[in-house]
C-alpha cells in the first residue's frame, strides 16, 4: 500500500517465480503445491468413505481399496501435513516475525522446494503407475517380500522429500539463531517461532532415521539381504522400531506448528498476552525432546518385551503433560480478555476442543490394557485424525485466514469464512466421532469389507465426510475470489503487535524499508485493548 | 445390575474383559470431567469477556507460575494413576501358564488355521470349552497378522519367525468374532473367523465328532522319521545327538555355559537355527531345516517332542 511495488508485483515472469529466492514467493510455491496434494489425498479419502458406506465391497476391489488408503496416508502425512504450516506460513512469516530480509539460506530454501516436488512427483508416479498397497507404515516383511506394488518407487519419493524436510529444518534453526532483529531476545520471540524451532529440531534429528529405514527396506526388497524378514535371518520388529523412532516424533512435527499458530490467534483475538509465555515456550521443546522416547507405544501388542511396553506407556503419559499444560494456558489466556470472534478465532477455539479430544484419547491408547483392545482399530484412526485433522488442519486454516491479508494484501469475506469454520467443526465431529465408537466396538482399521453390525456408525461417518468435503472446498472459492478481487488490506488489519504487521500488506520485496528494532515483549496490549507494536 | 447400563460392557465374558471395560469407563469418566470443565470455562470466558461486554477485567492474574505448577502437578498425578491401572491389568491379560490345554494357530494370507492336540483342524474357526483357560500357540507362515477377539478385548500380533503364546478364556457360550487386526495384504478384511465357546460336554462331543484323522503327535512322529531326525536323535545312529525324551519343559545346559528352558520356542529355534543354541557337550553338526518344513509341520514336530515328555 505504502510503496507501490510489493513482492508480488516486482516481476511477473514465470522465471521470476521459479527461480526466486524470496521466502515469500517460495511460500506461495509450496502453498500451491500443497493444495494439489491436499485434494489428491482428499479424493482418496472420499472414495474410501463412499466404499465404507456399505459393509460389502461395491465401489472398488480390495486391491484398489488398499491402494487408496495407502495413497491417502502417504500423501497426507508427507506431502501435506509435514510441510503444511512450516513451509507455507512458516516460510512466509518467520523472517517477517524476526525482522529479517529473508531466511538464512534463501537458495537452499528454493532447492528444498524442488527436492520436495521431485519427491512428490516420484510418489505420484508410483501411485498412478499402479499404486502401493502397504499402508503408509510400510510394515515388513509385507512391504519387502510380499507386496506386488510400487513400494520402492513410493518409498523413494518419501526418501527424497525427507531431504527437503531436513533442509527446511536447518534453515529455520539457523535463521532463528542468527537473524533476529536487534532487541529481539529469545523470550521476546512470538511463540509461533518457539514451536517452529522445536519442530525444526525434530525435522533435522528424526528424518535421517526414516531415510535409513527406507534404504534398508529397499535393500531387502531389491537384493534379498536379510534385514527384516525372518526367513532370511532378519527381524520384522526391527523395522517397526526404526519406523516409529522417526514416525512418532513426526507426529509432533505435524502438531507443534499448529500449536504455535494457535498462540498467535488466541492472543490477538482476546487482546491479551499469552498466559504463561515461558511455560508454553519450554513445553514445545519438552514435547520435542520427550517425543523421541515414546515410539514403542505403537508396538504394545507386537511382542516387544512387557517391560519395554511398561516404560513406553509411562513415557507416553509424560509426553502428554506439556500438551495438557498448553491447553490450560490457552484457556487461561481468554480470562479477562476482550474476545473477538473473527474467523481465525473460530478456528482457534475449534482447535482447542478437537485437540483436547485427540489428546485425551491418546491417553486411552497409552494405557496398556486398553490399547490391547483399541490398537489397530478405528479408535486409533479417530484419535489421530482428531489431532492431525481436527488439530493441525484446523490450525492451518486458522493461520491461513489470519495471515491471508498479509500474504495477498486482500481481505476475504468474513461471512463465508465463519460459515466454513463452523461447518468444518461440525462436519469433522460427525465424520470422526463415530469412529471412536466403531473402534471401541472392535472394528479393525484398514478393512475393506466389515460385519454388518458396524454399518450405522460408518454411514454417519460417511455422511459427516460429505459435509467436511464441502466445507474444505469452500475456502478454495472465497479465498480464491479474495486473492484477485478482495478489498485491499491495510498493513495491520487485526491490530496485532507482531513485527510482521508493521510492514505493508503485501510486504515489499525485502520485507522492511527500515530495520526494525524490538523494544517490547510479544503480545502487548494497552488498557484499551490496542496493540503496542514490538518495535515502537 | 449397574454394569449393564454401561455401554460396550459385556459382563462376565472372560476374567479380564470386565477389567478392561472398567478401565475404559474410568478413562471415559476422567475425560468427560476434563472436557466438561474445559467446555464450561471456554463458554464462560467467551460469553463474559466477549469484546464490548462491560465487565470487570481488572486484577488480571499476573503471576502465573503457581497456576502452572498446580495444573502440571494435577495432570501428572492423574496420568500416573491411569498408567498404573492400565499396566496392572495389562500384566494380567498377557500372563500365560505353561500347562494349559493348547491350541495351535497358524496364520497365513488370508486365513486362520487352528488345530487341537487331538488333530481336529479348523479353518477360520476355533471351538473351545467355556470357563477354562486355553493356551494358544500362534505362528505366522508369511507376514505379520494379529489375532483379535473384540469380545475379549484381547489381541496379539502373530509375527513370522517366532511362536507367540496367548491365553484366552471365555466364560459364556456363544459365537464371537475373530479378526485379523494387522494389515496383511489384499484380503486382510476377509481374514476373519469365528470363535465358538461351548459347554464342556458339548465341546467333548464336538471333539469326538470331528473324527481326528490322526493326533498331531503321531503325525509329528512320522515326520520325525521321514525328515531323518530319528537318524541322529533316535540313539542308534553313528552321530551323537541329545536324546529328546523328557526334554520338554526342562532346563537344558548349553555349550556357552547358559541354561534355557526347553519350551516351544526353543524347540522350534533348534530345528530352524540349530547352531545358535548348542547343547553342552555336543558338536554343532545338526543341519538347519529352515525352508524345508512348513509352520504346520513344525508344529507337529514340536507336539511330538512334547509328547515324548509325557505332555498331552
Ligand atoms: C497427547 C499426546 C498423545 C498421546 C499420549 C498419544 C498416544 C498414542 C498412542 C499410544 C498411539 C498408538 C496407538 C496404537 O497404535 O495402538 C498413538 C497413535 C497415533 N497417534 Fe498419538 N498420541 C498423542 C498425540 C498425538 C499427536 C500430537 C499426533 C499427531 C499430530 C498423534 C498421531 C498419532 C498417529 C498418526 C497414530 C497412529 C499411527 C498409525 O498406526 O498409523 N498422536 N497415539
Ligand atoms: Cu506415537
Amino acid at each position: 500500500m505504502m510503496s507501490d511495488t510489493n513482492y508480488l508485483t516486482t516481476d511477473f515472469t514465470l522465471r521470476s517465480w521459479f527461480l526466486t529466492t524470496d521466502h515469500k514467493r517460495i511460500a506461495i510455491l509450496y502453498f500451491a503445491s500443497l493444495i494439489v496434494f491436499f485434494f489428491i489425498g482428499g479424493a482418496a479419502a472420499t472414495l474410501i468413505r463412499i466404499e465404507l458406506a456399505t459393509p460389502q465391497a461395491d465401489l472398488v476391489s480390495s486391491d484398489v481399496y488398499n491402494r487408496l488408503f495407502t495413497m491417502h496416508g502417504i500423501i497426507m502425512v508427507w506431502f501435506f501435513l509435514i510441510p503444511s504450516i512450516p513451509n507455507t506460513l512458516g516460510n512466509f512469516i518467520v523472517p517477517l516475525m524476526i525482522g529479517a530480509r529473508d531466511l538464512a539460506f534463501p537458495r537452499l530454501n528454493l532447492m528444498s522446494w524442488y527436492i520436495f516436488m521431485l519427491g512428490g512427483c516420484t510418489t505420484l508416479f508410483a501411485i498412478f503407475a499402479g499404486g502401493v498397497d502397504t499402508g503408509w507404515t510400510f510394515y515388513t516383511p509385507f512391504s519387502t517380500l510380499y507386496s506386488n506394488s510400487y513400494v520402492i518407487v513410493a518409498a523413494a519419493g518419501v526418501f527424497i522429500a525427507g531431504f527437503s524436510s531436513i533442509l527446511t529444518g536447518l534453515n529455520f534453526i539457523v535463521t532463528i539463531h542468527r537473524l533476529r532483529a536487534p532487541g529481539l531476545t529469545w523470550y521476546r520471540l512470538p511463540l509461533f517461532l518457539w514451536s517452529l524451532y522445536a519442530t525444526s529440531v525434530i525435522l533435522v534429528l528424526a528424518t535421517p532415521v526414516l531415510a535409513i529405514t527406507l534404504l534398508l527396506m529397499a535393500t531387502e526388497r531389491f537384493f534379498g539381504v536379510g534385514i527384516f524378514d525372518p526367513r532370511i535371518g532378519g527381524d520384522p520388529l526391527l523395522f517397526q522400531h526404526l519406523f516409529w523412532f522417526y514416525s512418532h516424533p513426526a507426529v509432533y512435527i505435524m502438531i507443534l506448528p499448529g500449536m504455535g499458530v494457535i498462540n498467535e490467534l488466541i492472543s490477538c483475538f482476546s487482546r491479551k498476552q499469552v498466559f504463561g509465555y515461558k511455560f508454553v515456550a519450554w513445553c514445545s521443546l519438552a514435547i520435542a525432546a520427550v517425543g523421541f522416547l515414546v515410539w514403542g507405544h505403537h508396538m504394545f501388542v507386537s511382542g516387544q518385551s512387557l517391560v519395554a511396553s511398561l516404560v513406553f506407556s509411562f513415557m507416553s503419559f509424560i509426553v502428554a503433560v506439556p500438551s495438557a499444560i498448553k491447553v490450560f494456558n490457552w484457556t487461561a489466556t481468554l480470562h479477562k480478555g476482550s474476545i473477538h470472534f473473527d474467523a481465525p478465532m473460530l478456528y482457534a477455539l475449534g482447535f482447542i476442543g478437537l485437540f483436547t479430544v485427540g489428546g485425551l484419547t491418546g491417553l486411552f491408547l497409552a494405557c496398556l490394557a486398553y490399547d490391547v483392545h483399541a490398537t489397530d482399530t478405528y479408535f486409533v484412526v479417530a484419535h489421530f485424525h482428531y489431532i492431525m485433522v481436527g488439530g493441525m488442519v484446523t490450525a492451518y486454516f486458522g493461520g491461513l485466514h489470519y495471515w491471508w491479508p498479509k500474504i495477498t494484501g486482500r481481505l476475504y469475506s468474513e461471512y463465508w469464512a465463519r460459515t466454513a469454520a463452523v461447518l468444518i467443526f461440525f462436519g469433522f465431529n460427525l465424520t470422526f466421532f463415530p469412529q471412536f465408537i466403531l473402534g471401541a466396538e472392535g472394528m479393525p482399521r484398514r478393512y475393506h469389507v466389515y460385519p454388518p453390525e458396524f454399518q450405522v456408525w460408518n454411514v454417519l461417518s460417511s455422511g459427516g465426510a460429505t459435509i467436511l468435503a464441502v466445507a474444505y472446498l469452500m475456502p478454495l472459492f472465497y479465498l480464491g475470489y479474495s486473492a484477485f478481487f478482495g478489498k485491499r488490506a491495510p498493513a495491520n488489519p487485526w491490530d496485532a503487535p507482531g513485527l510482521e504487521w508493521q510492514t505493508s500488506s503485501p510486504p515489499p520485496e525485502h520485507n522492511f524499508t527500515t530495520q526494525p528494532v524490538v523494544t517490547r515483549d510479544p503480545y502487548q496490549y494497552n488498557e484499551a485493548f490496542q496493540a503496542e507494536p514490538q518495535n515502537a | 445390575m449397574w454394569r449393564q447400563w454401561i455401554p460396550f460392557w459385556h459382563p462376565g465374558l472372560s476374567p479380564h474383559s470386565g477389567d478392561v471395560d472398567l478401565l475404559f469407563t474410568g478413562l471415559l469418566i476422567a475425560s468427560a470431567l476434563v472436557v466438561g470443565l474445559l467446555f464450561f470455562l471456554l463458554t464462560l470466558f467467551c460469553a463474559r469477556y466477549r469484546a464490548g461486554n462491560q465487565t470487570d477485567r481488572n486484577h488480571r492474574v499476573k503471576k502465573s507460575w503457581h497456576w502452572e505448577v498446580s495444573w502440571t502437578a494435577a495432570s501428572f498425578v492423574c496420568f500416573l494413576g491411569l498408567f498404573a491401572w492400565g499396566a496392572s491389568v495389562f500384566f494380567q491379560i498377557y500372563r500365560t501358564q505353561i500347562d494349559e490345554h493348547d491350541v495351535f494357530v497358524v496364520a497365513k494370507q488370508w486365513m486362520w488355521k487352528t488345530q487341537h492336540p487331538g488333530g481336529q483342524a479348523e479353518i477360520d474357526a476355533l471351538h473351545i470349552p467355556v470357563k477354562r483357560p486355553i493356551r494358544l500357540v500362534m505362528a505366522s507362515q508369511d507376514v505379520i497378522h494379529s489375532f483379535y477377539i473384540p469380545a475379549l478385548r484381547l489381541k496379539h500380533d502373530v509375527v513370522p519367525g517366532r511362536y507367540q503364546d496367548l491365553e484366552i478364556e471365555i466364560d459364556k457360550p456363544g459365537h464371537y468374532h475373530l479378526f485379523c487386526a494387522e494389515y496383511c495384504g489384499t484380503d486382510h478384511s476377509g481374514m476373519i473367523g469365528e470363535v465358538v465357546a461351548m459347554e464342556p460336554a458339548d465341546f467333548s462331543n464336538w471333539l469326538t465328532q470331528q473324527a481326528p484323522s490322526s493326533p498331531l503327535a503321531s503325525e509329528g512322529g512320522q515326520l520325525f522319521r521321514e525328515l531323518g531326525c530319528s537318524g541322529c536323535h533316535g540313539g542308534g545312529g553313528t552321530v551323537r545327538a541329545p536324546p529328546l525324551e523328557g526334554v520338554y519343559g526342562k532346563p537344558v545346559p548349553l555349550s556357552d555355559g547358559t541354561t534355557v528352558i526347553a519350551d516351544d520356542r526353543y524347540i522350534r529355534d533348534s530345528i530352524l537355527m540349530p547352531r545358535s543354541q548348542v547343547v553342552a557337550s555336543y558338536q554343532p553338526v545338526m543341519p538347519s531345516f529352515e525352508g524345508k518344513v512348513s509352520e504346520d509341520q513344525l508344529l507337529r514336530l514340536v507336539i511330538y517332542i512334547k509328547s515324548l515328555a509325557g505332555h498331552p
